[in-house]
């Protein structure tokens, strides 16, 4: 089938391209609301309003020596950074912005978002581990233990929706809800959709979850070594998970593409920035939580709610189907 | 590559080795510091974890030891006062402060009242600006970025009042033996009137935004408890021993200058944690503000000098003297004594951050890594306090 490969190529080249332009606009912007949130101006030097700030912080990246600490392990450390970034631009493929508007159609995409974003821990597991660091081994075990944890009530918040819709193929999701916001799966899942917000914020290690990179106990965690584009590319997939990870809430609870007036992507990369903004805001609100308790709101909250929210929510959709038969 | 659990294959200097000698099979030695985010200067901690929990710790002190004490034999007493400006740069007038008490108490000079109402406002204005720099730098430890760029903010306004003044805006060589290098002019009492009620009106929204989160309440609560008995035994002092219960204040205990014609409290905290240490210094902060309030209404007249104020060439006279202050920290005491030259013979400065960090070993024992790091930083340390 040329014409699909045709379109799967040009999908990945846009997706790729875009992650690129997310990653800038997202640093300008959360520059500009960390520098208002704090009182004072933000970037605004380069370019008009700063516009072009990441531009140049990015050609410095570029530009730095990649440097590799003595008896670091040369294969596992360079392949940390690529293999965080490059699942994230397959995450973005089943992802519907329009109505018939996706690279690639699945009817299992929003399992093969869940499976290939379970990689991003593996390579901070290995940057950690082959940096032959101290702070990046603590960065690291934290990672794991956190992205693993998370994982669970990230699936099962989700796995409530696809009961209600059905099924695990995206743009069925989203033609299932209506336009308006009353018609929308977060009205029937509220409590599906703070288990995901909050997991979202665990898998995607941002704060206040942002223990693997903590700075104030682990100087950086597990990017500690990096520098450079290495650190760059983690950098970069940390934006570009933070995007999907909107974009899967948007898709999932928010309506999709759905909205009055406005044309269907509009309102997607509206909702999405939204979400974006909120995360943002987060960041730069709140203190960081200990370990501990990072891993017993997990498993003595979001856990136990979200096994009961998919049990209630099996139950109602049983319930439904049953009626509907009789 | 290097397996962590045999400290023997790791290079390490003389405090590492020593360290490592009595370390526990398969834990792992984790140099915190000198340069590290949360030490605030050049602090080194050497922790030995097993996991995320700390099994012992070691604060290794040295990286910024200027001889203040040896330059003290080098230099005339008045031309030392500049190196007390730089022995705590948090709060800066209280070390001119127990200097110049010292000698001026060895020497029976008589300071003139408004010099001391003086002293007391700038004082106080630079303990605010020392709780606010660190309530700011303990959030930063606790992973919240914004709150110091708020506490700077106020801070600013701090060191804009005092660099009229004082002419520097941290390093401050302010108090003269005999009062102070200037009297405070009208702009100044007018920008202090301003102040106040700006502080005021911040405190509240602290306490919403940062006090009450339900985050850092969780991370400082319960943490790192210092027992009364402790904080004695290591001699322990300022808001580390009263957010142990300790009501102990220089300025009420020992009183000087002005202060025991002031109304002020000195809050204490049961909870004998880092809320309570956090909870004192906020309050203080409150504290600081009313004796400022009372200090520029019963401000007398007169000069801010003593005639005949002592010149660098000035000869000290025979014998020694003790004189302690409160500091941001806690009891700053200076010891000078002299042998009728010009030069004091010695002097012995006694910093409240040592021993406030010399608690650190025993309390954050068995603790896990991050309440470490909020341990350390409700300590409140300023490094080049500590070693001098």
């Amino acid at each position: 089938m040329p014409a699909e490969l045709i379109r799967i190529l040009i999908g990945l080249v846009a997706v790729a391209l875009s992650v690129g332009l997310i990653g800038l606009v997202m640093v300008w912007v959360e520059r500009k609301v960390a520098g208002h949130v704090q009182r004072r101006p933000g970037p605004y030097e380069v370019g008009p309003y700063g516009l072009l700030q990441p531009l140049a912080d990015a050609l410095k990246l570029v530009g730095k020596q990649l440097f590799m600490p003595d008896n670091a392990d040369p294969i596992l450390f360079w392949l940390a950074p690529v293999l965080s970034f490059l699942p994230v631009l397959l995450l973005f493929l089943p992802l519907p912005l329009g109505d018939g508007l996706y690279t690639m159609d699945i009817n299992l995409g929003l399992l093969l978002i869940l499976a290939f974003s379970g990689l991003a821990v593996l390579s901070l597991l290995l940057g950690g581990w082959a940096s032959n660091n101290k702070y990046g081994l603590l960065g690291a075990a934290r990672a794991v233990a956190q992205s693993v944890a998370y994982e669970i009530p990230l699936l099962l918040s989700v796995l409530a929706v696809a009961f209600v819709s059905g099924s695990l193929d995206l743009a069925t999701v989203v033609k299932e809800q209506g336009t308006w916001p009353w018609n929308w799966n977060i009205m029937t899942q509220p409590l599906a959709f703070l288990i995901y917000i909050v997991s979202a914020l665990g898998e995607t290690n941002r704060a206040p979850f942002d223990l693997p990179e903590a700075e104030s106990e682990l100087t950086a965690g597990f990017h500690t070594e990096y520098s450079g584009m290495g650190f760059g590319l983690f950098f970069l997939a940390e934006y570009a998970n933070m995007v999907v990870v909107c974009s899967v809430a948007t898709v999932l609870f928010l309506g999709g593409w759905h909205g009055p007036v406005l044309p269907g992507p509009v309102w997607f990369v509206l909702k999405v920035s939204l979400l974006m903004l909120l995360l943002v805001f987060f960041r730069w609100t709140y203190p960081r939580v200990r370990f501990d308790q990072l891993l017993n709101i997990n498993w003595k909250w979001l856990m136990p709610l979200a096994v009961a929210n998919l049990m209630l929510t099996a139950f109602f959709v049983k319930l439904a189907q049953y009626a509907v038969v009789k | 590559m290097t397996r962590y659990a045999d400290m023997g294959q790791v290079a390490g200097d003389f405090y590492t080795e020593n360290f490592a000698q009595t370390a526990q099979e398969g834990s792992l030695i984790l140099n915190l510091g000198p340069q590290h985010p949360s030490t605030h200067g050049v602090l080194r901690v050497i922790v030995e974890l097993d996991g995320e929990y700390v099994l012992r710790a070691d604060p290794v002190l040295g990286y910024l030891h200027r001889m203040h004490e040896k330059m003290a034999e080098v230099k005339t007493a008045a031309q030392f006062i500049p190196n007390m400006g730089r022995v705590d740069y948090g709060h800066a007038l209280a070390w001119n402060w127990a200097f110049v008490g010292a000698v001026e108490k060895l020497a029976g000079i008589e300071v003139p009242e408004r010099a001391e109402y003086v002293r007391t406002i700038t004082c106080e204005l630079n303990r605010i600006a020392s709780h606010l720099l660190w309530w700011g730098a303990y959030l930063l430890d606790l992973g919240a970025f914004t709150p110091i760029m708020y506490a700077f903010d106020d801070r600013e306004k701090i060191l804009d009042i005092l660099q009229v003044p004082t002419g520097s805006r941290l390093t401050y060589s302010y108090f003269r033996i005999g009062g102070v290098a200037q009297d405070l002019n009208e702009d100044c009492f007018s920008r202090i009137k301003a102040f106040i009620p700006w502080m005021r009106s911040r405190l509240p929204m602290y306490k919403d935004l940062v006090s009450d989160n339900i985050i850092l309440r969780k991370r400082i609560e319960g943490v790192g408890p210092i027992e009364p008995e402790l904080c004695r035994r290591y001699g322990a002092t300022g808001p580390v021993a009263r957010g142990s219960g300790i009501n102990f204040d220089v300025r009420r205990a020992e009183p000087y200058s002005v202060y025991p014609k002031l109304d002020f409290e000195i809050p204490t905290s049961p909870l004998m944690d880092a809320r309570g240490r956090y909870d004192v210094r906020m309050i203080e902060i409150e504290q600081s503000l009313r004796i400022i309030e009372q200090c520029v209404e019963m401000m007398p007249e007169g000069d801010t000098l003593v005639k005949g104020a002592p010149k660098p060439s000035w000869k000290v006279p025979k014998g020694e003297a003790y004189f302690a202050v409160e500091g941001g920290r806690g009891k700053i005491g200076v010891h000078v004594v002299s042998d009728g030259g010009k030069n004091l013979y010695r002097t012995k400065l006694r910093a409240p951050g040592f021993s406030n960090l010399s608690l650190f070993a025993e309390v954050s024992r068995g603790t896990i890594l991050a309440d470490a790091v909020a341990i350390l930083g409700s300590l409140d340390l300023i490094i080049p306090e500590i070693d001098r």
